[in-house]
């Protein structure tokens, strides 16, 4: 049986735990409602720019524009977006296991893969494997349109050069509190959008729109930033995701350290009480001695 | 006097969404007017400064790259910041102005594009920002 002082100093031990992993729950659930709030301000900007992208490729299937190119895909980029921070529970590493599942599928269909890792859990993850062509680390905490605006605009060159085909992204996406997936979206060539609503309305006739200038003009500069809107968004699902995944995680852990304090009070009492029987005995004993 | 609905939407959230009588924003071809009733209409806007005029009073904001689109008799400009005139932090800009002058004329001599671009970028948004801060004032 262990000695009482021993027990003693691991139940204040477990303790100091639990209140950690206490305040980093409540930090991580305050953190998620700001993260929550910046999805939810993003969402009418993101949807207004879907529904005019589906107005604009209605008849655009002849407009030749570079970031629509479909190409032999020999090279493959995969952007994966992961939290910086651990202690989120198995959050970063799903979406890992999930694009070592998409490497191992690229390469067995014999292409190349080059990989842009946001976040640094990510990076760190896919060091060793040598196929990393940038990281981005130490955003996620508070980033902006612009940071997401880089991400693309690097991509973007470097599949106009040829030095990619094809480009996906993989990230956390956040369903609810309690759920979080990786979710496999695709950025390059960008593809037409296409929807039953639009076709509907191009049916009806809502009257022709002027364009200044003309669509095709209009779509270059238009997809450029629909890719950052597709990169930021993904961003700011991890973001959420992150806190809601670390929210769990740490009340798990707290719930935890509560199971081990209350076996090892009760350890400790026994110990106690052996302790006090013990002594009980010896006293006993001794007066029985004296009488005797 | 017919009135025409302006929304300004960005990233972070709605910044205005108002009953107006006329727009006025930085369109890539040159600036352009709205009134109510205008024709389906889609254009890219520039950095620049967006002015509307409601109840004889004129507003500023300070806008930087996106697209509008009338239709409806609503106007809908997606841009990636907005600002108003009067919000606007001279002394930033101002600063933000002078950072962007030296990094471009940095990157002149270099051969950096990307770099060159950025800042001619940046050195755009302090000057719409200036320019909108100013007319908002006056």
């Amino acid at each position: 049986m262990p000695g009482l002082k021993d027990v003693k100093d691991k139940i204040v031990g477990v303790k100091k735990t639990a209140q950690i992993t206490k305040a980093m729950n409540m930090v991580a659930s305050a953190k998620l409602r700001g993260a929550q709030d910046k999805m939810e301000s993003f969402r009418p900007y993101a949807e207004k720019f879907a529904d005019t992208m589906r107005e604009l490729s209605q008849g655009m299937e002849d407009a030749n524009l570079p970031l629509m190119e479909v190409r032999e895909v020999k090279t493959v980029e995969i952007v994966v977006v992961t939290s910086d921070r651990g202690l989120c529970g198995s959050f970063n590493s799903h979406i890992v296991k999930t694009v070592e599942k998409l490497i191992a599928q690229y390469s067995g269909e014999g292409k190349a893969v080059s990989l842009v890792t946001v976040g640094k859990k990510g990076s760190q993850a896919f060091k060793k494997t040598g196929k990393i062509r940038v990281s981005y680390n130490d955003i996620m905490g508070s980033f902006q349109m612009f940071n997401a605006r880089e991400i693309s605009q690097d991509i973007t060159e470097n599949f106009l050069n040829g030095d990619s085909d094809q480009v996906d992204i993989v990230y956390g996406k956040f369903y609810s509190v309690a759920m979080q997936k990786p979710e496999r979206g695709e950025l390059l060539p960008i593809k037409p959008l296409e929807s039953e609503a639009a076709q509907e309305e191009a049916a009806g006739g809502s009257g022709s729109y002027i364009y200044e200038p003309d669509p095709n003009e209009i779509m270059e500069v238009l997809l450029p930033l629909y890719l950052n809107v597709q990169v930021y968004h993904s961003m700011l699902e991890v973001g959420a995701s992150e806190h809601a995944a670390r929210m769990t995680a740490m009340d798990n852990a707290t719930n935890a350290c509560k199971d081990m304090i209350k076996e090892l009070t009760q350890l400790y009492n026994k110990a106690r009480q052996a302790a006090v029987t013990g002594e009980l005995m010896d006293i006993v004993g001794g007066a029985e001695a004296l009488k005797g | 006097m017919a009135q025409i609905h302006l929304e300004v939407v960005t990233p972070t959230g709605p910044v205005v969404s108002d009953e107006v009588d006329i727009v006025t924003a930085p369109g890539v071809g040159g600036e352009f007017g709205v009134l109510a009733n205008h024709a389906p209409f889609l254009s890219t806007i520039k950095t620049g400064t967006l002015s509307f005029r409601k109840d004889k009073q004129v507003k500023y904001l300070m806008v930087s790259g996106g697209f509008s689109e009338v239709s409806n008799n609503k106007i809908t400009f997606l841009v990636e910041s907005a600002e108003y005139g009067k919000d606007i932090n001279v002394d930033r800009a101002m600063r933000a102005k002078e950072r962007a002058e030296k990094r471009l004329a940095q990157a002149q001599q270099a051969t950096e594009k990307i770099n060159r671009v950025r800042a001619e970028a940046a050195l755009q948004r302090a000057m719409a920002r200036l320019r909108a801060a100013e007319m908002a004032r006056s």
